[in-house]
């Protein structure tokens, strides 16, 4: 019973991140209708950028929000020169822009870091919460500010003027411009919001996958893998989606056998593919109808 | 008569490669009622996306005495022209306040924003008692309303409806004429109709356009083209 509960905790900490993963494709996706298979990567530069900051002794909050903002302002400004110019081209076009996206972020970052695996620091520290071995003292902080960050998310979108005109842009675009919306800048700032989220989901999980180009990849899956099962066009299914594959991902981990370490992300892509047959537009996704 | 608000001239539209309209002259003069009228596919809708820059034009687009002809939709409506599209543009998610909320995205004053509300909702009782309704539940006739509502949110100086009678019954098309004269009469608000109900539109109307196959063939006082019956007979149909 201990064995279970702590498994489902540790799941919760870890699928956190993916509920944070899968909330930054899904905020993409509503805006542009393609997923962004980069956000893995910039949320791993961030992270980087995180790791920098505290090599030049910033204390370890300081370095957080400064990297929350710089991620939030390269979001942007990636929209704007990269993707803004393309925004109108076929599908096709957007999914190579975003896996130039991908090996250009992964490249540079080991280029400038180079591909050694770094530890990265929890503010938390690893120690037993409470002296008890149910969770970790990190394990805790991961669900703690990862709640948080989803509550002032909807919070925003759901009470202040510019997430209304946010939801308003990606709902119906040609309706929100003749309202006045200035529709692209809606557009880039959800890529700052989503690569925002995602900074934090990499800064979070990089004291237990440690730091490295890599490091996002399978994460990233198991995000696209949690939106996929919630439904790409619900936030809120992206977010239960995201913190069942973690559930699922330990339980299945350590209880049943042959399964272990190597098979668990088979576990992950198994689900995607069962949802999709059964329910294509997500547990919690609605199918999107046109009025004609 | 006073100087036109909206004035365009030698309008061409596209759409991709092709040619849709045709050197189209038009006015919409302030505080007036304009209609446009023609058979499906003639270029009424096209001819409204065109003013508000949805689709690729040439020519000139004069409105309050600047050329808004080539900027963004954005930036057009920002200046005081609300477009009501077909299909009305609900966001159906949206609740029914929220969407008003939307249409005065453009604005700062969120007081007078709030007395704007009550105004629509003044005009439109049945929105109010639904207004923390998802949008999408709404009737074709509430929704229809809703995107009358949303535009008023702008303040426009000009409303540009596109077949605001599309899918009502025929009582709530009178109840919806009512206001838009109201809105015109005691708010000043200069209106282009696009209709397909032609009797009802020249009725409203104090000048009128006929258009057919992208190329204005007519245009003259709502009156007189009421009551020209060639007119009547080979281009309205009724």
């Amino acid at each position: 019973m201990e064995l279970f509960l702590h498994q489902v905790l540790a799941g919760l900490a870890t699928g956190g991140i993916y509920a944070c993963m899968a909330l930054a494709v899904v905020m993409i996706y509503q805006a542009i209708d393609s997923l962004n298979f980069a956000q893995g990567e910039m949320a791993m530069f961030s992270t980087f950028i995180a790791w920098q900051l505290l090599q030049w002794g910033l204390p370890y909050w300081a370095a957080f929000f400064l990297t929350i903002g710089i991620s939030f302002v390269a979001g942007v400004v990636i929209e704007r020169v990269v993707f803004k110019p393309v925004q109108n081209e076929s599908v096709l076009s957007h999914v190579v822009i975003f896996i130039a996206l991908f090996a250009i972020i992964n490249s540079a970052a080991g280029f400038i870091w180079d591909f050694t695996i770094k530890s990265f620091p929890s503010p938390f520290g690893t120690r037993e919460l409470f002296g008890q071995r149910l969770i970790s003292a990190h394990d805790a902080g991961m669900i703690g500010i990862t709640i948080l960050m989803l509550v002032l998310l909807y919070l925003f979108f759901r009470y202040t003027r510019v997430g209304l005109a946010m939801r308003a842009a990606a709902a119906n675009p040609e309706s929100a411009r003749l309202a006045g919306i200035r529709v692209g800048w809606m557009v880039a700032l959800g890529w700052g919001m989503a690569a925002a989220v995602g900074a934090i989901a990499g800064m979070l999980i990089a004291p237990v996958v440690f730091l490295e180009p890599n490091m996002m990849l399978s994460i990233l899956l198991y995000g696209f893998a949690g939106a996929v099962v919630g439904g790409l066009t619900s936030p809120l299914g992206a977010v239960i989606g995201g913190f069942s594959m973690g559930v699922i991902e330990n339980l299945a981990g350590t209880f049943i056998p042959y399964v272990g370490r190597e098979l668990k992300l088979t576990i992950a892509l198994t689900l995607i593919v069962a949802v999709l047959t059964v329910k294509p537009s997500g547990l919690f996704g609605r199918t999107v109808e046109t009025r004609v | 008569m006073s100087a036109p608000l909206l004035d365009a001239s030698n309008l061409d539209a596209f759409y991709g490669p092709t040619q849709v309209l045709y050197g189209v002259d038009l006015e919409v003069v302030a505080g007036g009622i304009t209609t446009l009228l023609g058979a499906n596919g003639a270029g009424k809708t096209t001819t409204l996306r065109s003013l508000t820059g949805m689709l690729d034009t040439k020519g000139e687009v004069r409105f309050d005495g600047r050329s808004i002809a080539g900027r963004a939709t954005e930036d057009i409506v920002r200046l005081g022209i609300a477009h009501v599209p077909q299909g009305r543009g609900t966001f159906v998610r949206e609740t029914v306040e929220e969407n008003l909320q939307i249409g005065a995205m453009s604005r700062r004053d969120r007081a007078a924003i709030s007395a704007d509300v009550e105004r629509v909702y003044g005009y439109f009782p049945r929105l109010k008692e639904r207004h923390r309704q998802q949008a999408g539940t709404l009737s074709g006739g509430e929704q229809q309303m809703l995107a009358v509502g949303r535009a008023l949110m702008l303040r426009p100086k000009l409303m540009l409806l596109d077949e605001p009678s599309f899918g009502l019954a025929p009582l709530l098309v009178q109840e919806l004429f009512e206001i838009l004269r109201a809105l015109n009469r005691d708010e000043g608000v200069s209106m282009l109709i696009v209709e397909q109900n032609a009797a009802l539109a020249l009725d409203l109307a104090d000048h009128a356009y006929l258009l057919e196959t992208g190329r204005l063939v007519m245009s003259g006082p709502a009156g007189e083209i009421r009551n020209n019956e060639t007119i009547r007979r080979s281009y309205l149909g009724y």
